[in-house]
């Protein structure tokens, strides 16, 4: 069979100043008809580049350096723009990471669509309308008719994702580019978003070049799969090949980074002493929208929320966004006020406090956040960063800073860290002294904010080892809100389970993820990528790479 | 027209109301706070001499009755657009205000649709040619003209075409001493319009273009720009069809807020020109300390800006979808 | 620091720079090395300049030196344009951080008032409070301050609005710190970079509006302005040109210098801080 799309020995030059010198080079492969090709790599790998180069969005300030992307015989790279663009939304077509930003805000759903049939055919208005009608429908959006006169903000994350879909797909094209396309979404609509793909390149023999940091949507998706390391291919394979049996150190470390999804054996602990903080009956309701003249819309957050958490272990938060999880996590460190119910710390009631009262209890619970780039004040040096809080909490100066010295060393960092700033450092290295910030208040209960979700799979891995660790030697309690259940699997002692702010379902990790009860836990569950893969014991391969890597 | 556009419009009725409220009880201080009795201040220089006037002002405006009194006397003629009577044109401000208000509507119009069209252009086209001449050419005269004092630029225009050139009048609204009719009388005071409209209108259309020139760019490095590209269409049509109309949005907007600029800057070119609007009635109001005029001037401009961001709301929510009207 | 090396690198922003500087050393020291008054009468009316090498720039309508009227000029514009947006940024950043910071009734509040202020045309307000409270160079000031903070307010409003829920603001209330603190030290340092633009291009439209009053016949009548320059010689245009052209051209160039230097300070604060690199 010939190969569809061919990229022969390409790279692609990034401007001067930048971190390298090129943003991808001497890269090599095919998509065969009818399959669909992983590209995996980690932020910064240069894995969208070539994809950019196929549709022509490069930068100008990115270009092509040498080699060749060969479609039907023409060299896509140097391609005569007027030709090109007769390719693109027609014979290649690609879809994007963001569906809220990726389609303009003031058309209707149906101009969008309608605008391909538009640029390159000759069809009549009605013929255009029609197909489109019928391309909403192919994607499975309800109700197609009023769909076409919908704007894109009335749509959700997954129907945009579904429109985005059906525009790429209008002509039938022969190579479809898929840049991210689930990242976005949560795991039960990227689930169904991948089902589509998959049924929709069935159905018409699209060749899928799919795009990934995820190595659990290559599980589920891929035929074949290129790995991508600074620019560089470093792996090229079947599925199964390169997933169990991966070659090149590189692959064998993200790989090895990916968490299986089964939860380790854990001495089940009873707890003598009483639990360090209990949540009794927490609501918290959101009005939003309302005015003198229209009606408010109501969105329960948290509703009637309870539970317990122990010193020394590590309970999971988990469900979508809309869950109210990081509202629940937010209402216990008291940054969100609860409408209703008791918070207890150590047995004292905190929910009801001043701020004043609340001063001599900020310290014994503390928060990691979620953006490391967001978390740290840019004009202030990692020293004062971690000093700050001891201070505030009336620690002399020369004291607090000796004292931040000892956590960076904690948290694995140089002591000469103290005094730069946070722009020098990486995601990791941040989220290090985000922990090390929490940690400066000796607390005894630490709530991390999806402190992960922003990281490579390489660096998520160091993380959550590291909070690990600390919890034990520190016998910190740990409120671990995630979305992540593969992350849950692997961290947690017990998972709570959240849907529009109740909690559905709570219990030991292994018992949930085995035997999980509600079926909107099932759903979760049965929505992981890649869940069939690294999931069992009898997966030998897994545990020798993870040997391997220690 | 829907209940809600209906309620949203009555709402920001309400809200424009307000504002005029306060800015009538704002006035009502400011005459206590000016330097003299307040009668005199009311009367203005000419009419301060007058003790008949003076006193009929005390009583029309209830001076010698408490303070809270005279703030409700003075608030609710206020609202009805009573403004009591100007003494040296021995007419009511109010009705000497409409007299010159269509002047004005004419000259701001115009300047306003001149300034949007020219300035839309001309940042669209900067943009288009970014980091080329052509962009630096319209950045450079934008920025000259941003700097340039409106009234200067007016007298300038007025020395060059007219006295110069003597290609158009710079003097009033239509030519003296000639009963123009129909079409000749059109064409007439078109020609006094072009300068005034112009100078006023340079200084916004600069305004504009850096406005539309930094939209268009920032609008065309969105995702959906990238959707665009990547469907195949042609740069002009991804310009025309998706970068242009989002680009758009925060222009009329910022446009919409500067409305109460252009009134400012009709003060001046009216004064250069001699155009007779309210903004020369200002100046005359000025010259002759007539501060009932002065405030009564202010009033009714204030009115005005109140009027045309109704106006502009009403059109930015039938232009973006997303606008909900409950906001 | 970073700023300072890449607005040094920016020709055009030094370039204002320059002549801002320039104007800024006629302000202060002109009075003293030239010795001529602005009101005295010093040579025949409408003396055109480069005519008599006494008075470069010739005399206005009533025989006085231009170019002493140029440089006191140069003096209250720069004086009554710095002055203003200071009162201006005392106004505007405490009103914007309160309303930004803590949100809800307070912000509501805040921010109709502020809105009142908008909706009035400025100018036609600055003309109403100058003639009210006599002209002087203190009215002038204030009624020019008066009308110029509500986009600072706005702007600084803004910023605490979405600094406020950061992450790192997030950490400081956890670590304790009470609001005073996360304002002055945690939210207003990372704002200050487009406050600092705007208050440049804020100068610049402040003597705008001092040359517009003047024109008006709104200026101090102790002190000579370029607004009262072109003023003073609007009735005689056809006869001296010159005079109403010359403090024009000198506005023109402050506040283009002034412009500049608020686009170059702009371009250098603008790179974001965060180091965040698309994949």
């Amino acid at each position: 069979m010939k190969p569809l799309l061919h990229v022969e020995n390409l790279s692609i030059r990034l401007p001067k100043g930048a971190d390298r010198e090129f943003a991808i080079r001497n890269v090599n492969y095919e998509l065969m008809p009818g399959e669909l090709l992983c590209v995996v790599g980690e932020s910064g790998s240069g894995k969208s580049m070539t994809a950019n180069a196929v549709m022509g969005l490069l930068p100008k300030v990115i270009e092509v350096d040498s080699g060749a992307v060969t479609f039907d015989g023409f060299d896509l790279t140097s391609l005569e723009e007027r030709r090109a663009r007769a390719l693109r939304g027609n014979r290649i077509s690609m879809i994007f990471q963001e569906p809220m930003t990726a389609l303009n805000p003031l058309m209707r759903v149906e101009d969008q669509i309608s605008e391909v049939f538009l640029i390159h055919t000759a069809m009549s208005a009605t013929e255009r309308h029609d197909r489109t009608l019928a391309l909403l429908e192919d994607v499975g959006l309800p109700d197609p008719k009023k769909m076409l006169r919908a704007y894109p903000h009335q749509l959700s994350g997954g129907q945009r994702q579904r429109v985005m879909i059906a525009m790429a797909l209008a002509l039938e094209p022969a190579v479809l580019i898929a840049d991210e396309p689930t990242t976005a979404l949560d795991v039960t609509t990227q689930a169904q978003i991948l089902k589509l793909i998959k049924e929709l390149q069935h159905k018409h023999n699209t060749a899928v070049m799919f795009i990934t940091h995820d190595f659990g949507v290559v599980a589920e998706i891929a035929d074949r799969v290129v790995v991508m390391e600074k620019g560089e291919m470093v792996e090229l394979g079947k599925r199964d090949e390169v997933l169990n049996h991966p070659q090149h150190p590189y692959t064998k470390k993200l790989i090895a980074a990916v968490p299986p999804l089964v939860s380790p054996q854990r001495e089940v602990s009873v707890h003598q002493e009483a639990p360090i903080l209990q949540v009794k009956n927490l609501c918290k309701t959101y009005t939003t929208g309302g005015s003198w003249f229209t009606k408010a819309r109501i969105v329960k957050a948290a509703d009637d929320v309870n539970f317990e958490l122990h010193r020394g272990e590590t309970l999971g938060l988990v469900g979508e966004s809309g869950s109210g999880k990081s509202t629940v996590s937010r209402c216990v460190v008291r940054l969100l006020e609860a409408d209703s119910g008791q918070i207890l710390l150590a047995g004292n009631e905190i929910q009801s406090l001043n701020s004043k009262q609340l001063m001599p209890f900020r310290k014994r619970i503390q928060m990691v956040f979620q953006d490391p780039y967001a978390s740290l004040n840019p004009r202030k040096t990692i020293g004062q960063i971690i000093a700050d809080g001891p201070i505030a909490q009336g620690m002399p100066a020369t004291d607090a800073l000796a004292k931040a010295a000892e956590l960076l060393e904690l948290v694995e960092l140089p002591k000469t860290a103290l005094d730069r700033y946070p722009h020098e450092f990486s995601g990791g290295q941040r989220q290090r002294i985000g922990i090390a910030r929490a940690l400066a208040h000796d607390p005894e209960v630490l709530v991390a904010d999806e402190a992960i979700s922003a990281l490579d799979v390489s660096v998520q891995a160091q993380i959550l080892e590291l909070i690990d660790v600390l919890k034990k030697r520190l016998n910190l309690a740990v409120l671990f809100v995630v979305h992540d259940l593969r992350v849950a699997a692997q961290v947690c002692d017990r998972v709570i389970v959240m849907e529009k702010g109740k909690i559905v379902e709570m219990g030991e990790t292994s018992q949930v993820f085995e035997a999980p009860i509600h079926e909107y836990t099932k759903s979760l569950i049965a929505s992981i990528p890649g869940a069939h893969w690294r999931s069992g014991v009898e997966d030998n391969q897994s545990i020798e790479i993870m040997e391997a890597q220690v | 027209m829907s209940v809600q556009t209906l309620l949203y419009i009555g709402g920001r009725l309400v809200k424009g109301a307000a504002v005029l409220l306060v800015i009538a009880i704002f006035n009502f201080f400011l005459i206590r706070m000016a330097p003299g009795d307040p009668a005199q201040v009311l009367a203005g220089e000419a009419g301060a001499t007058d003790a008949i006037f003076l006193q009929q002002l005390r009583e029309q405006f209830g001076l010698d009755q408490p303070l809270y009194y005279q703030l409700w006397i003075y608030v609710s003629n206020l609202m009805q657009f009573d403004m009591g009577i100007t003494y040296r044109q021995q007419m009511p401000v109010f009705d000497l205000i409409m007299d010159r208000m269509p002047a004005t509507l004419l000259l701001t119009g115009a300047a306003f649709l001149l300034s949007l069209l020219l300035g839309i252009l001309a940042g669209v086209v900067a943009a288009a040619k970014h980091r080329k001449w052509a962009d630096s050419a319209i950045t450079v005269a934008a920025l000259i003209f941003y700097a340039t004092p409106l009234f200067w630029l007016a007298m300038m225009a007025a020395l060059f075409f007219s006295v110069y050139l003597e290609w158009l009048p710079s003097f009033g609204m239509q030519t003296v001493g000639q009963d123009l009719t129909g079409w000749q009388k059109v064409t007439d005071i078109a020609l006094h319009l072009i300068l005034p409209a112009s100078t006023l209108g340079l200084f916004f259309t600069a305004v504009y273009a850096r406005m539309m020139r930094t939209s268009m760019i920032e609008t065309s490095r969105l995702d959906f720009v990238k959707t665009a590209k990547a469907k195949g269409m042609k740069p002009s049509r991804v310009t025309t069809h998706h970068i242009l109309r989002n680009a758009l949005l925060p222009v009329v907007t910022l446009a919409g807020l500067q409305a109460g600029q252009l009134i400012g800057g009709a003060v001046l070119t009216e004064t250069v020109f001699a155009w007779p609007g309210i903004g020369r009635l200002m100046f005359e109001a000025l010259f002759q300390r007539d501060y009932n005029l002065l405030l009564g001037v202010f009033f009714v401009s204030s009115a005005m800006v109140v009027i045309f961001n109704l106006i502009t709301d009403v059109i930015y929510c039938v232009v973006d979808p997303r606008i909900e009207l409950s906001k | 620091m970073n700023v300072i090396k890449s607005l040094t690198q920016n020709k055009v922003a030094m370039v204002g720079f320059g002549i801002l500087f320039m104007f800024v050393v006629i302000a202060l020291f002109g009075p003293y090395l030239y010795d001529g008054s602005p009101w005295r009468m010093v040579q025949r009316p409408f003396l055109p300049p480069f005519q008599n090498s006494n008075y470069i720039l010739g005399t206005d309508t009533l025989g006085r030196d231009v170019l002493a009227g140029l440089i006191y000029g140069a003096r209250i514009s720069l004086l009554v344009g710095l002055v203003s947006t200071t009162i201006a940024l005392l106004i505007g950043i405490p009103l914007g951080a309160y309303a930004g910071y803590y949100g809800g009734w307070v912000d509501e509040v805040l921010m109709r008032f502020t809105e009142i202020f908008q909706t009035v045309p400025s100018f036609a307000l600055a003309v109403v409070l100058v003639a009210i409270f006599e002209p002087s160079v203190y009215s002038i000031t204030g009624a020019i301050a008066i009308v110029s903070w509500p986009p600072v307010a706005r702007l600084v409003r803004g910023e605490f609005l979405s600094l406020r829920s950061q992450e790192y603001v997030l950490a400081a209330k956890l670590n304790g710190q009470t609001n005073r603190n996360i304002i002055m030290r945690e939210i207003l340092p990372n704002s200050l970079s487009p406050i600092i633009v705007l208050a440049s291009l804020m100068v610049a439209s402040a003597i705008l509006l001092e040359s517009s009053l003047s024109f008006l016949g709104l200026g101090d009548p102790e002190i000579m302005s370029w607004g009262y320059m072109i003023g003073a010689a609007k009735t005689v245009i056809r006869q001296a040109w010159w005079l109403s052209f010359i403090p024009g051209i000198a506005i023109a160039i402050t506040v283009l210098s002034l412009n500049l230097l608020g686009e170059g300070l702009n371009e250098a604060l603008n790179p974001k801080l965060s180091g965040k690199r698309e994949s």
